[in-house]
C-alpha cells in the first residue's frame, strides 16, 4: 500500500465500509438461501455466513504487516 | 465526517445501552450455544423410540384410532394438541393436559406409530438440561414479564449495535480493515479485535436480535390472531354448549385437506385450547417446500359436524412471527449451519467480553482526552470538520 515513510492514509468512508458492507451482504444472504430452500441452498447459506467467520479467524489469528 | 459532538453523542449511546444489556446478553449468548444443538443433545441424552422400518408404501391408520389408543395411556384426560414429527411422517404426537383450562406448559405426550396406533413413548420434552436452559434463555422462569423484559434487552442490543456501527466510522479513520495493533497495549489489542469482530457479525446479530425480540412477543402475538381469528367465531357459538361428544378427527383433517389440496397438516389443536375454540377442530396446515413449510393455514372444523366453518390465511404479524423463528434458531440449514450459528455466537460473546473489559479499562484513561484525539484524528487532511454536515 502506502510507502513505509509516508504518514497514515486516511481513508473515506467507501474504504473504511466497504469490507464490511460486502461481509454484511454475504451474510444476508446466507441468513435467507436457507430458508428459500434445501441442498444447494443450504450449502450457499454454510457459505455465505462461513466466510464472515473465517474472515475473523484470518484477522485475529493472524498477523497483518502492511 | 462526524464532529466531535455528534461522535461524543454516539459513544455515550453506545456505552450506556451496552452496559445495560451486556450481562443478560451474556446470559443469552452462552443459553443460546447449546440450543443451537438442542436435538442432538435431547437425543444423546434421551432418546426417543422412533417408529419402525416397514415396507414404504404401509397405509396409516386413522387418527381417531390413534388418538383413542393415546387417551387410553392417560386415561380421563383431554386432548389439546395432535402434531406430526417434521422429520419423520411415521411418528405422531398427542398433547394431553388433565383440565381444558390447564396451563399452557401443563401438557403431557404420548408419541404414537402413524401406520399401527401403537404406543411408541412418552417424551417429556418440559424436562431436562434442554428445556431447563430453554426457560432460563426465553424467561429467566418469570413467565411473560421475564419475556418482554429480555425483548427490552433487545431492543437495547440493536441500538448498540446501530451505535456501534457509527463509531465503527471514526475508529477506522487510520487503519485497514482487520487491523489489530499487537504491537499496542494490550486495551488497544482489545478495542481493534471488539471493532473487527463487531462488524464482521453486525448482519447476523441485527437479524438474530431482532429476531429475538419477535419471539419475546409470541405470546401477544397469539393472543391478537385469537382476539381477531377466531373471535367472531367464538360470538357466533355464544349461546351453544361445547359438544359434550366430539366428532371425528379423521373427517375434521380431510375437511381441511379438501380446503386445499397439495398441503399437509403440521398439527390439529382440539376444541378448547389456545389455538381454537370450544366448538372447532383447528387443522394448521403448511406447504411442502421449505419457503412454505414455516407458513401455517388455519381451517377451523365445527367439531360436531366435521364441516369447515372458516379459513383465513395468517395476518402478517403471525406469518413475521413464524417466519422470525428459524431466523433465531438457527436450525433451518442442517448441522454445518449450526456449527457456523455456533461460532457466530462464540464470537459475540467476546465482542461482549470485550466491550466490557474496554470500559473498565476506560477508566484509566480520561474519556475526554480519547475523544478530543479521536476527533482530531477526523480532521487529518482532505476532511474540513463540517463537511458531512
Amino acid at each position: 500500500m502506502s510507502a513505509p515513510t509516508s504518514p497514515p492514509r486516511v481513508r473515506n468512508v467507501r474504504d473504511i465500509f466497504g469490507a464490511p458492507l460486502l461481509l454484511a451482504l454475504l451474510s444476508a444472504g446466507g441468513l435467507l438461501s436457507a430458508l428459500i430452500g434445501d441442498g444447494l441452498w443450504d450449502v450457499l447459506s454454510w457459505f455465505g455466513l462461513g466466510i464472515p467467520v473465517a474472515v475473523i479467524f484470518r484477522f485475529a489469528l493472524w498477523p497483518c504487516r502492511r | 465526517m462526524l464532529t466531535t459532538r455528534k461522535i461524543r453523542a454516539w459513544y455515550f449511546v453506545h456505552k450506556w445501552t451496552s452496559l445495560v444489556c451486556t450481562a443478560f446478553l451474556l446470559m443469552l449468548c452462552v443459553t443460546g450455544l447449546p440450543l443451537v444443538f438442542h436435538e442432538e443433545i435431547d437425543d444423546l441424552l434421551k432418546p426417543q423410540v422412533q417408529p419402525a422400518e416397514m415396507a414404504p408404501g404401509t397405509p396409516k391408520a386413522s387418527l381417531d384410532q390413534v388418538v383413542a389408543v393415546a387417551k387410553q395411556v392417560r386415561p380421563g384426560e383431554f386432548i389439546r394438541f395432535v402434531f406430526w414429527d417434521d422429520d419423520d411422517p411415521n411418528a405422531v404426537f398427542v398433547t394431553l393436559v388433565p383440565r381444558l383450562d390447564a396451563p399452557r406448559d401443563a401438557g403431557k405426550f404420548v408419541k404414537l406409530d402413524a401406520r399401527t396406533a401403537a404406543v411408541l413413548d412418552q417424551p417429556e420434552f418440559g424436562e431436562g438440561l434442554t428445556a431447563f436452559l430453554l426457560k432460563l434463555h426465553t424467561d429467566m422462569f418469570l413467565g411473560l414479564p421475564g419475556e418482554l423484559f429480555l425483548g427490552g434487552m433487545g431492543l437495547l442490543l440493536i441500538a448498540a449495535i446501530v451505535s456501534g456501527v457509527v463509531l465503527y466510522g471514526p475508529f477506522m479513520r487510520k487503519l485497514d480493515f482487520g487491523t489489530v495493533r499487537r504491537d499496542r497495549a494490550r486495551r488497544v489489542r482489545w478495542l481493534d479485535l471488539h471493532n473487527l469482530l463487531g462488524i464482521v457479525t453486525v448482519a447476523w446479530l441485527a437479524v438474530v436480535g431482532t429476531t429475538g425480540v419477535v419471539n419475546t412477543l409470541a405470546l401477544p402475538i397469539l393472543q391478537a390472531w385469537r382476539a381477531d381469528a377466531l373471535g367472531g367465531m367464538i360470538a357466533a357459538y355464544k349461546d351453544k354448549t361445547p359438544p359434550a361428544q366430539l366428532g371425528s378427527v379423521d373427517r375434521a383433517l380431510n375437511s381441511a385437506q379438501a380446503l386445499a389440496p397439495g398441503m399437509a397438516p403440521q398439527f390439529i389443536a382440539y376444541p378448547g385450547s389456545l389455538f381454537s375454540t370450544a366448538h372447532h377442530y383447528a387443522v394448521f396446515l403448511h406447504g411442502a417446500t421449505p419457503l412454505t413449510e414455516r407458513l401455517l393455514k388455519p381451517v377451523l372444523i365445527d367439531a360436531e359436524t366435521g364441516t369447515v366453518s372458516a379459513s383465513r390465511d395468517m395476518p402478517w404479524y403471525v406469518t413475521t412471527l413464524l417466519v422470525s423463528q428459524p431466523l433465531h434458531f438457527g436450525d433451518y440449514g442442517g448441522l454445518p449451519l449450526k456449527i457456523v450459528w455456533a461460532l457466530l455466537d462464540i464470537v459475540t460473546i467476546v465482542v461482549l467480553g470485550s466491550g466490557l473489559y474496554l470500559w473498565l479499562k476506560r477508566r484509566s484513561s480520561p474519556l475526554e482526552a480519547r475523544i478530543t484525539a479521536l476527533a482530531a484524528d477526523a480532521r487529518l487532511p482532505h476532511a474540513p470538520p463540517r463537511a458531512a454536515e
